[in-house]
């Protein structure tokens, strides 16, 4: 025979301990007060895109050179591209206009992902909310541009090992035109191949 | 000490008594302290309803360790401020269909008792707003409009969840009503008076042993009693059915916004208060200090401490247990509570009849708790859950 009413004793003290331990223990609190308190945001955390550059001017350091390989691949196609080109009307390796309407972009991270020369990365600011609808959502170039050094910031890991890429990539690039400069200097006596070297891959 | 005791009431002599001077005729003089009675009490219980209606939340929130309202003012005790404001400005709605001018004074209806029941209540030594000798019972009967303001609500609002809950509210309600008449009674059958002051001084004295109705086996037993129906009474969780938003939108409450809406919740804390004052002069000895020494804090303090107490167990009690369903609770009122509460009147006769000493003790505790586990154990498994059983699968 059971005391009835015990159970509801039971309740009343779990509901009790709850209290009290809230003043208590601090960390049974799991609210962030958000203005004051700022999540921590884990590393693979992304927003919208942006472009890095690198040094201190975002012009002459920006890594894009305008390859439109991102804005053909976005599939929401918020990206819009116009290179730049000096007097003569020749093309230059950097965008004249870049825009990433954030309206429409939808995280995909897909243009990080094409991109060939690790310029475009994702952004972890989430804090967008504006009264302007067309204007603030609409980032243009100086808006986009942001330096290594934040994206070092925001994605440690990831950013070091695109140095790291981008390091190799610079590294095997001297060694090519150390090479090059070498076989130059030196009189070309040997190796002429008697086969002519045949495309990778295809048998 | 005395001093600060006696405080609210020189006050309002030396108050009036500067009026006489300056030759206030004696009609004018009674109507004016009258007044100022009521606009005392009004204000502090509206008071204590603000206050109320933020630390609620912030206990609950504790409760569920969360932080509860913190941003409006110094601890988010501004809160009240705010809601306030936004419930006189929001738009006052009246269905096409509703019987308006019974919507309008549902809220009304509601509130006047609320604040009519107040009258009787033993705020401190001296201390009572209207003597009446059957204040009691003047409390019930007077208790008792809420019932028909809250049927008017469901019936004026023309909405069939109103009507549902309106419903809902006066099975509930009105059976919850016999339990808590009788549970009060068991104290005024000990003191031998309907009065509140004479309730309040029947558990006075003792020396350092507090001479409350609740620390007796019947006190307790019809204490907690009173308690549940208390709760019911004021329509509080766990037997808040009448506005269950799991299925009836709001109950009574579903066709009420901005002020009128406002009007209910403060009449509904407001209600709730009174009734825990009552139960601290029927059965917490009132003003009384617990131990003599104690004196020294005015006896209005402990008054409004443990009616803060009381109401701060209600508030725990609906961080912890769910809502009942409505056959349950009219079967725990008919067929626990009713009989629970008519050996707690037996109980209590039996101790008055054994001369209050130890065998009195025996035998009350014997009849209150024979039958509460007997009633308790069949009521539990009436309704204990037993296990599914599939037909096809399995």
């Amino acid at each position: 025979m059971n005391i009835p009413g015990s159970g509801i004793l039971k309740g009343l003290a779990v509901t009790a301990r709850n209290f009290a331990g809230s003043y208590v223990e601090k960390d049974r609190l799991t609210t962030e007060q958000y203005p004051e308190e700022r999540p921590k945001l884990p590393e693979a955390a992304r927003s919208f895109p942006f472009l890095v550059y690198d040094g201190d001017d975002p012009e002459t350091g920006m890594r894009c050179v305008s390859c439109k390989i991102c804005e053909k691949e976005c599939p929401p196609q918020c990206i819009y591209i116009i290179q730049d080109r000096d007097e003569a009307g020749k093309a230059l390796k950097r965008p004249k206009v870049f825009d990433i309407d954030i309206s429409v972009c939808m995280s995909c991270q897909i243009c990080v992902e094409v991109c060939p020369f690790e310029s475009i990365r994702m952004d972890q600011d989430y804090e967008l909310s504006s009264f302007d609808r067309f204007g603030s959502l609409m980032l243009d170039k100086p808006k986009l541009l942001k330096s290594n050094t934040y994206y070092h910031s925001i994605h440690p890991t990831e950013a070091a090992e695109t140095d790291g890429r981008i390091e190799a990539e610079r590294k095997k690039k001297e060694a090519a035109t150390a090479a090059k400069a070498a076989k130059a200097a030196a009189p070309s006596v040997v190796s002429v191949p008697l086969v002519p070297s045949q495309p990778k891959g295809r048998a | 000490m005395a001093l600060l005791e006696r405080a609210p009431i020189n006050l309002l002599h030396w108050f009036l008594g500067l009026l006489g001077f300056f030759g206030v005729p004696a009609w004018i003089l009674a109507i004016i302290s009258a007044l100022i009675i009521i606009g005392t009490i009004i204000g502090v219980f509206l008071g204590l309803f603000a206050l109320t209606s933020v630390m609620e939340r912030k206990i609950l929130a504790r409760v569920q360790n969360r932080y509860g309202p913190n941003r409006a003012g110094p601890f988010g005790l501004f809160q009240p401020v705010a809601d306030g404001i936004k419930m006189i400005t929001k738009e006052d709605l009246v269905p096409r269909t509703a019987d308006w001018i019974v919507h309008l004074l549902a809220p009304v209806v509601m509130m006047v008792p609320a604040l009519m029941v107040l009258a009787i209540i033993p705020y401190g030594r001296d201390m009572v707003p209207v003597e009446i000798d059957a204040g009691i019972l003047y409390f019930f009967a007077v208790g008792a409009g809420t019932e028909v303001a809250v049927f008017m609500a469901g019936w004026g609002s023309n909405n069939k969840y109103s009507v549902l809950g309106a419903m809902r509210a006066i099975a509930q309600m009105i059976s919850y009503e016999l339990p808590l008449v009788i549970s009060a009674i068991v104290t005024a059958m000990i003191a031998g008076s309907l009065s509140p002051s004479a309730i309040v001084a029947a558990q006075g004295g003792g020396g350092f042993v507090p001479q409350w109705f609740i620390l007796t086996p019947w006190g307790f037993t019809a204490g907690l009693i009173f308690y549940i129906c208390a709760l019911a009474e004021s329509n509080r969780s766990p037997f808040d059915l009448p506005e269950g938003e799991s299925e009836l939108v709001a109950g009574h409450l579903t066709e009420y916004s901005g002020f009128k809406y406002a009007t209910f919740f403060m009449a509904e804390y407001v209600g709730m208060f009174a009734i825990c004052g009552l139960f601290v002069t029927l059965f917490l000895g009132g003003w009384q200090a617990p131990l003599p020494f104690l004196d020294i804090i005015p006896s209005w303090c402990w008054f409004f401490g443990k009616v803060c107490f009381v109401a701060f167990t209600m508030i725990w009690v609906r961080a912890t247990l769910p809502r009942l369903r409505i056959d349950h609770l009219l079967a725990f009122a008919w067929k626990f509570l009713l009989p629970m509460s008519f050996a707690a009147f037996l109980s209590a006769a039996c101790w008055h009849y054994a001369g209050r000493g130890p065998l009195a003790w025996i035998l009350s505790l014997a009849i209150v708790g024979i039958p509460y586990l007997i009633l308790g154990n069949a009521f539990t498994n009436r309704f204990s859950v037993s296990r599914r059983t599939y037909l096809f699968s399995e």
